[in-house]
């Protein structure tokens, strides 16, 4: 357990007793109760639980798209939407814009994100460009920034994606399944890319996912959270060294520590659910 | 011969052979032209005339696509205004879907007590035609926005002016394109009921005097006129649809694997 080590000030993204209930009345939804949450700057952590446990609200907590019902969120050492911060963001959907080519469609966030946003008519030609291809090319889609997205395959689109979510080296990166509708192989090909990414560029990580091994793969720490209502039931560091490769999830400290949450979500699944 | 050469002639051919059926029917059964006139008969009558048609076919042209202007603009505005909040498109949605099933002939009267006869009803009538296909249209392009899309707008602090520029319009775009074609169609049909009710100029006013005098050919011609100007408006906006909104015509034979 790793929860504790962290204080208030090291932490770059603290949960503080945060609850979340969705709608009112007969209908009220208890989403989250008593999470507490944190996160070095720099770390790469990992939300694993069953569907419905309040992954997804947990991001949406720490960008600010989501306001705590009680408890607090910080970023940084401040409350979440008291300052601007790069955030970026990839869902299971790649989401990329059918009318921009790949380029333009990485390219956005820096139309978008000041101090880029001044810069962008000047520079979208020259420095801007460039740096869009060098993100491309370390992703395996040199070449392809004339394309548009219906071009490519479910693959491609999600590493388009991902770049789109790096370009403008957020401090924050939000990631909701990203590899959860592409096949095995092209899923473990995207595990490395984003190996690399995050070694190259160390963003401050947060991954939803369903797949404890992408979880033991990517992550240096896996929370595994429980439904009904959703909470943070245990905080594990996965200990192997990096880079990380594919056959190492095939060793047997590996697959023991994977079967022990695997075990422990099973465990812990809602009563009605069990059977 | 690729097939997309191969279906235009089959439909030139069918055209023609319209023409050529209307033609062999009214001789063999010897139809008078005060029922139905012949179409070489017709022809005649247009190019005989042509000197007079030509100023009403400009005038209805011009009242049409002026009407239409007003009602792309308003209609674009509009659209914004319902689109850009679920809230306000699940309010307004009624009122819009009530106004667009008013019979547009019931308000061409109401146009003319305020504005008097002439081109500002007509004017005023394709506006009001043409602008609810476009109103219903782009909202449904706004308010259909994936939600994820705009999650990630705002996780950049996007504004609500950003997210409208760079995702909610040209994601409208088609929808408002394709709306441009039928709204166009309207637009002409607006103008014709308007000047056939109250105007003297235009080919609707043409049409209404030569059937009062029973100049049937005459009346033809101008349905003619009207056919062919509202067919070419519909064919110069899918060319404008197809050049601009490739993106969402697309085939899925250029996906690579």
């Amino acid at each position: 357990m790793s929860n504790g080590e962290l204080t208030h000030d090291e932490a770059f993204v603290e949960l503080e007793n945060v609850a979340l209930i969705y709608g009112r009345g007969q209908t009220q939804v208890q989403a989250l109760t008593e999470t507490r949450l944190k996160i070095g700057r720099g770390d790469f952590v990992a939300l694993v639980g069953p569907s419905g446990c309040g992954k997804s609200t947990i991001l949406k907590l720490v960008t600010g798209l989501l306001k705590a019902s009680s408890g607090y969120v910080y970023v940084s050492g401040r409350e979440v939407g008291a300052e601007p911060m790069r955030v970026g963001m990839a869902f299971q959907n790649p989401t990329l814009l059918p009318w921009k080519t790949i380029r333009d469609n990485v390219m956005l966030p820096l139309k978008i994100v000041p101090p880029f946003r001044q810069q962008f008519h000047r520079k979208k030609k020259t420095e801007f460009r460039d740096r869009v291809e060098a993100l491309l090319a370390q992703v395996g889609l040199a070449g392809f920034g004339d394309k548009y997205p219906w071009q490519l395959s479910g693959g491609m689109m999600q590493r388009a994606s991902l770049c789109r979510a790096l370009i403008h080296d957020p401090q924050l990166l939000m990631l909701d399944e990203p590899f959860g509708a592409l096949d095995q192989f092209t899923r473990e090909e995207l595990w490395a890319i984003m190996q690399d990414l995050w070694m190259t560029r160390k963003p401050t990580v947060l991954l939803v996912t369903h797949d404890l091994k992408e979880a033991g793969f990517l992550a240096n720490r896996i929370c595994v959270m429980q439904a009904r209502p959703g909470r943070i039931i245990d905080d594990t560091e996965v200990p192997f060294a990096r880079p990380r490769s594919i056959e190492m999830t095939y060793a047997p400290d590996f697959v023991t520590m994977t079967q022990r949450l695997r075990e422990l979500i099973i465990a812990n699944r809602p009563q009605k659910e069990a059977a | 011969m690729n097939p997309q050469l191969r279906r235009r002639i089959a439909s030139a051919a069918l055209i023609i052979g319209f023409f050529l059926l209307w033609e062999f029917l009214c001789r063999a059964f010897n139809i008078s032209d005060l029922v139905v006139p012949k179409p070489s008969q017709v022809i005649v009558t247009l190019w005989e005339r042509a000197p007079a048609l030509w100023p009403h076919t400009l005038q209805t042209l011009y009242t049409t696509l002026l009407g239409f202007g007003l009602g792309i603009v308003i209609g674009v505005l509009l659209g914004m205004l319902v689109g850009v909040s679920k809230i306000a498109y699940d309010v307004a949605y009624p009122l819009l879907i009530g106004f667009a099933s008013i019979p547009k002939v019931a308000v061409v009267p109401i146009f003319v007590l305020w504005f008097g006869a002439g081109a500002v009803p007509a004017v005023l009538t394709a506006m009001i035609m043409s602008m609810f296909p476009i109103v219903v249209n782009v909202a449904t392009g706004l308010a259909t926005t994936e939600p994820e899309l705009e999650d990630v707008m705002k996780t950049l602090r996007a504004s609500k002016l950003d997210i409208l520029w760079n995702v909610g319009l040209p994601r409208a775009m088609p929808y408002f394109f394709a709306s441009l074609k039928v709204a166009v169609t309207l637009a002409f049909v607006g103008v014709v009921l308007s000047e056939t009710v109250a105007s003297n100029r235009g080919i609707g006013n043409v049409m209404m005097i030569a059937s009062s005098s029973f100049d049937v050919p005459l009346v033809f011609a101008g349905l003619i006129i009207l056919a062919v100007m509202g067919v070419s408006l519909y064919v110069i906006f899918s060319l404008i649809e197809m050049r601009v909104t490739g993106w969402a015509h697309r085939k899925d034979e250029f996906a690579i694997g």
